[in-house]
């Protein structure tokens, strides 16, 4: 009422300028880029393509399906499929993406590709240390630019990498099953009558789970 | 020794003036100090600048500018490097010879004023009988060049700025002179020099500086508000404040004339703190008897850096006041107190020595404070509340 | 008692903005402030003219941050609008989030879980908070406070930013309510950090009062000024702190019952002037409020899924109908309301923005005032130009 408002508010600021030379609290400068913080393991920044193995090409998990195309909310994503098939991680013929564009001036991080893909192809990369100074499609990142290992993913994400990779190799377990089944059945029914067997239909594995 | 070390300085110009014929001693003694000054104080000022910066952004859980130089000492450098290289833009309609001449009334006459100021034991540039006149005398020609450098601008909201700025810097030039006039009236010398040596004395260890009385403490308080309001300082910044509407008088000023306009600021800070530390805090003598051996421009100093340390730390917490609250407080508040305050000093050499002299002054100025403070904040029903709550 | 317990009646001539006489000597000085101002909540311009110092007319002029959020979302599927609603009111995307996963799940009639009933109510209560605290910081800076509390505010912030970004993958664009339930589960560790986070909160409220709320620059500056008159505010649709403040007590919380409020034991602080000063402290009252609430759902979290199993994320089609889906958003009364007319996109998708309706009564408040009043009265008000421009 008197002044003694201000001279709280005054012994506060002190209490601040004192505290800064010896707490953490309240000192909360991190001089980037010297210093870094660490990013927490959900964080998202911009997706990007996984892969098996060695080769970008050959292990690429994308089945060019377009789904994430569609349900992106900015349309920045552009997808060309290929006239040929190549084999994905149960040895089915896939097509694959020979054009997969994003373009992430567009891009706003929102995860719903991720969520919607079947195939766990697409996931969300952290860095954010993309600035470039080439203006015209410095940040239109190409197929190449995209793919990163799953080595990579495990280092970025573990826990999800870990979920994703359980998950994919239960799959595969069971495709392998069924068609060691199937293949039972028609050595035993060729065993059995040597009747021109009508090719079982393998079951596609990734038709099995959809992911909710 | 000590001695030496104490007048280090005097003896330093003696040395380097005695190169000279006899009849230019003189002229060439006021000449060394004139140049001391003028550089001592803008190197000040631009510690001052990181000081501020640092301390500010201390307050505010952040480092300040670090990046030039260990600590952000060269700060300075990179800004005046920046003002010097921008591009001094003078608008069309302005008035060109005002408009130029407006930072350079400010520096010079804020320069002036260190004429009369004790830095030190015989360490004043000028010993005149009424150093304090002098000193107001240049203190308010500051005003004149606020209002220069507004009225050149031929802008509307410039010469807004500049007419708030100066109506502030009146109304507080009163309360200034005012507070100062007790300590005259219990020295009884206008001058600077006798001032301090008033206050040299010790009893028990302690000085007879002029705040360790109650006349001396209320003067000091009414001193440093209306100080800080001078200089523009916050609380008091409206006139150069950012978000406001009115851009301030020196919208229209860029590069090295801006710079200048701030360097004017700060040494006006310095020369006030100067004086009011002259007046109230003993000048040059030492806080404690037996402290007297370190040398006497040594605690000048101290003083002056602990009231930049002040003023920067009421800068990091208080918000400002309106303007027309700030003239409120202004004329309503400090202008009867520093009236009261002259009352008082008569009534505290009338009552003579001892302790009753203590309790009559310390009662009275303790209820007029309480006194006006309550009223002032009742009329307008200011207040803490209460709240009530739904469930 | 919920209700609106203020006399509505008519007051003659009130839809005309009232005139302030001038003296009639000189002209009125016609200024505009912004679209650039340092006192900026965004691009947002006023045409003020005054008189001297009082302000005689205000015009707010808006519509520089339009980017066409609800034409988008005629184009585009219902779960694709989610991300676009964090960039409503940018500074607190999850309260933009949950209005629309709950007015979505009125139009299909869909259930939520209760795990994710309480995530949610977490989350929101957090958002509140944080975005009090740097309301209450700018609200300061604009004072002219060079700053200092607007960053104790950010300090703050940063630790329930960094709660966001460990389970939603993102600091403020959060993109986590679905509808049906929330994106991700917390996990055991996120929910301690958020306990930690929430048992630190009542000593920074505890500072930022002490600091401020009995200084008496701050006292002098906000009380009595930018007074709004309860009948006022009712009659043009004020809602939130902004309403509360000026006595009314209309808090969505207790009156919709949305969520699983009625849970949890709160109380709705109400100011009784009605002025900048009455804003501000019913915005602290209300952090500590949250901070209790927080506890509570802290304590009594249960497990479970957050997602409806039922619930589609794909192939979303819901039968034509129409809802309208309001929550208690920090800065008043945020809605949406949906037309939908059986196909993946939405008919018409139209949100009610707080901020937008809080800005018509700006003038009423400001006249007479000074220049220097009119900045804090806008701060006051709390608005974001994401959410006023759409």
């Amino acid at each position: 009422m008197l002044g003694e408002g201000i001279l709280k508010g005054l012994a506060e600021t002190a209490k601040n300028f004192a505290g800064s030379f010896v707490s953490k609290e309240r000192m909360t400068t991190v001089e980037y880029p010297e210093e870094r913080l660490p990013l927490p393991e959900a964080s998202r920044n911009f997706p990007f393509l996984v892969y098996d193995g060695s080769d970008w090409q050959a292990g690429l998990r994308c089945v060019a399906c377009q789904i994430c195309e569609k349900e992106c909310p900015p349309k920045c994503i552009y997808i060309e499929k290929s006239k040929d098939k190549k084999p994905d991680y149960v040895g089915k013929l896939q097509i694959y993406p020979t054009k997969f564009d994003i373009d992430i001036s567009v891009c706003m991080s929102c995860q719903i590709c991720v969520e919607v893909c079947p195939f766990e192809a697409i996931k969300m990369n952290n860095e954010f240390e993309l600035a470039t100074d080439n203006r015209f499609g410095g940040l239109l990142l190409d197929r190449k630019e995209l793919a990163k290992s799953n080595e990579y993913y495990h280092q970025i994400h573990p826990t999800e990498a870990a979920e994703v990779d359980a998950r994919l190799a239960a799959e595969k377990a069971k495709a392998e099953a069924k068609a060691k089944a199937a293949a039972d059945a028609a050595a035993a029914k060729a065993a059995g009558a040597p009747a021109p067997a009508t090719p079982t239909r393998v079951a596609k594995p990734s038709e099995g789970e959809r992911k909710s | 020794m000590i001695d030496r070390l104490d007048q280090i300085f005097v003896l330093l110009k003696h040395w380097l003036v005695g190169y000279l014929p006899g009849e230019w001693q003189a002229a060439a003694g006021v000449v060394v100090s004139v140049v001391v000054i003028i550089g001592l104080y803008p190197a000040l000022f631009a510690l001052t600048t990181v000081l501020e910066r640092k301390g500010v952004g201390r307050i505010q859980n952040r480092l300040g500018p670090n990046r030039v130089g260990p600590y952000g000492i060269l700060q300075p450098m990179a800004d005046g490097i920046k003002s010097l290289t921008k591009e001094d833009i003078v608008p069309r309609s302005a008035d060109a010879v005002v408009h130029f001449l407006a930072p350079i009334v400010l520096v010079v006459t804020v320069f002036m004023g260190f004429a009369v100021l004790p830095m030190g034991r015989n360490m004043v540039l000028v010993d005149m009988d009424a150093g304090l006149l002098f000193y107001f005398a240049m203190g308010a020609s500051t005003e004149l060049s606020v209002f220069m450098a507004g009225w050149s601008s031929r802008n509307k909201y410039s010469l807004l700025g500049a007419m708030r700025a100066v109506a502030q810097m009146i109304s507080y030039e009163v309360a200034l002179l005012l507070s100062s006039v007790v300590v005259v009236m219990a020295t009884g010398s206008l001058s600077l020099v006798k001032i301090v040596e008033a206050q040299n004395h010790y009893t028990w260890g302690l000085p007879h500086w002029y705040i360790f009385t109650p006349w001396g403490l209320a003067g000091f308080l009414m001193y440093a508000i209306a100080a800080t309001a001078e200089t523009n300082r916050s609380p008091f910044d409206l006139p150069e404040g950012e978000s406001e509407l009115v851009a301030g008088y020196h919208t229209e000023y860029s590069g090295f004339k801006f710079a200048l306009f701030f360097l004017g600021e700060y040494v006006a800070m310095f020369s006030i703190s100067g004086l009011g530390s002259t007046l109230f805090l003993g000048g040059w003598s030492a806080p404690l008897a037996f402290l007297t051996w370190v040398p006497s421009w040594i605690w000048f100093f101290g003083k002056l850096l602990v009231s930049m340390c002040v003023f920067i730390w009421l800068r990091g917490t208080l918000p400002r006041l309106r303007q027309d609250q700030l003239m409120n407080f202004a004329w309503k508040f400090v202008l009867p107190m520093c009236l009261l305050n002259l009352f008082v000093v008569a009534l505290w050499r009338f009552i003579g020595d001892g302790w009753l002299r203590w309790l009559v002054c310390s009662a009275i100025l303790v209820l007029a404070y309480v006194g006006i403070g309550w009223e002032g904040m009742s009329r307008k029903r200011l207040g803490a509340r209460s709240y009530r709550y739904a469930d | 008692m919920n209700s609106l317990d203020v006399k509505t009646e008519r007051v003659e001539g009130w839809n005309r903005p009232p005139v302030i006489e001038t003296d009639g000597e000189g002209e009125l000085l016609e200024v505009a402030m912004g679209p650039h101002h340092p006192s900026t909540h965004g691009v947002f311009r006023m045409d003020l003219a005054l008189d001297g110092e009082r302000v005689v007319r205000l015009k707010p002029v808006f519509g520089y941050l339009h980017r066409n959020h609800e034409q988008i979302a005629e184009t585009v599927s219902y779960l694709a609008m989610m991300p676009y609603t964090d960039r409503l009111d940018y500074i607190c995307s999850l309260t933009n989030n949950w209005a629309y996963a709950l007015a979505v799940e009125k139009l299909v009639g869909q259930e939520v879980p209760e795990r994710a009933e309480y995530l949610r109510v977490i989350l929101a209560e957090l958002t509140r908070a944080q975005n009090h605290a740097s309301t209450i910081g700018f609200l300061l800076q604009e004072m002219g406070a060079s700053g200092t509390p607007l960053m104790y505010a950010f300090r703050e912030r940063e630790k329930i930013l960094d709660l966001f970004e460990s389970l939603t993958g993102s600091r403020m664009m959060c993109n986590y309510m679905r509808f049906g339930g929330c994106r991700v589960d917390a996990s055991p560790a996120w929910l301690d950090a958020a306990r930690k986070v929430v048992a630190a909160l009542p000593a920074f409220v505890d500072e930022f009062e002490r600091f401020l709320s009995g200084n008496e620059i701050v006292m002098a500056r906000c009380q009595g000024v930018g007074i709004l008159r309860p009948d006022l505010a009712v009659n043009a649709g004020v809602t939130g702190p902004m309403l509360r403040a000026s006595g009314v007590n209309y808090d969505i919380r207790k009156v919709d019952h949305y969520g699983i409020y009625d849970r949890f034991r709160f109380r709705v602080p109400l100011g009784d002037h009605g002025d900048i000063y009455d804003r501000y402290m019913v915005r602290v009252l209300e952090i500590r409020e949250s901070i209790g609430i927080l506890e509570q759902a802290l304590k009594d979290i249960p497990n479970g899924p957050v997602m409806d199993p039922k619930a589609k994320i794909r192939g979303f089609r819901p039968k034509p109908g129409e809802a309208y889906g309001r929550i208690e958003a920090p800065k008043g009364e945020l809605g949406f309301y949906l037309i939908s007319d059986g196909t993946p996109n939405p008919y018409r998708y139209r949100v009610r923005p707080p901020s937008l309706i809080n800005l018509t009564v700006l003038e009423d408040m400001c006249l007479g005032s000074n220049v220097a009043d009119v900045v804090l009265i806008f701060g006051s008000v709390d608005i974001v130009l994401g959410e006023v421009d759409r």
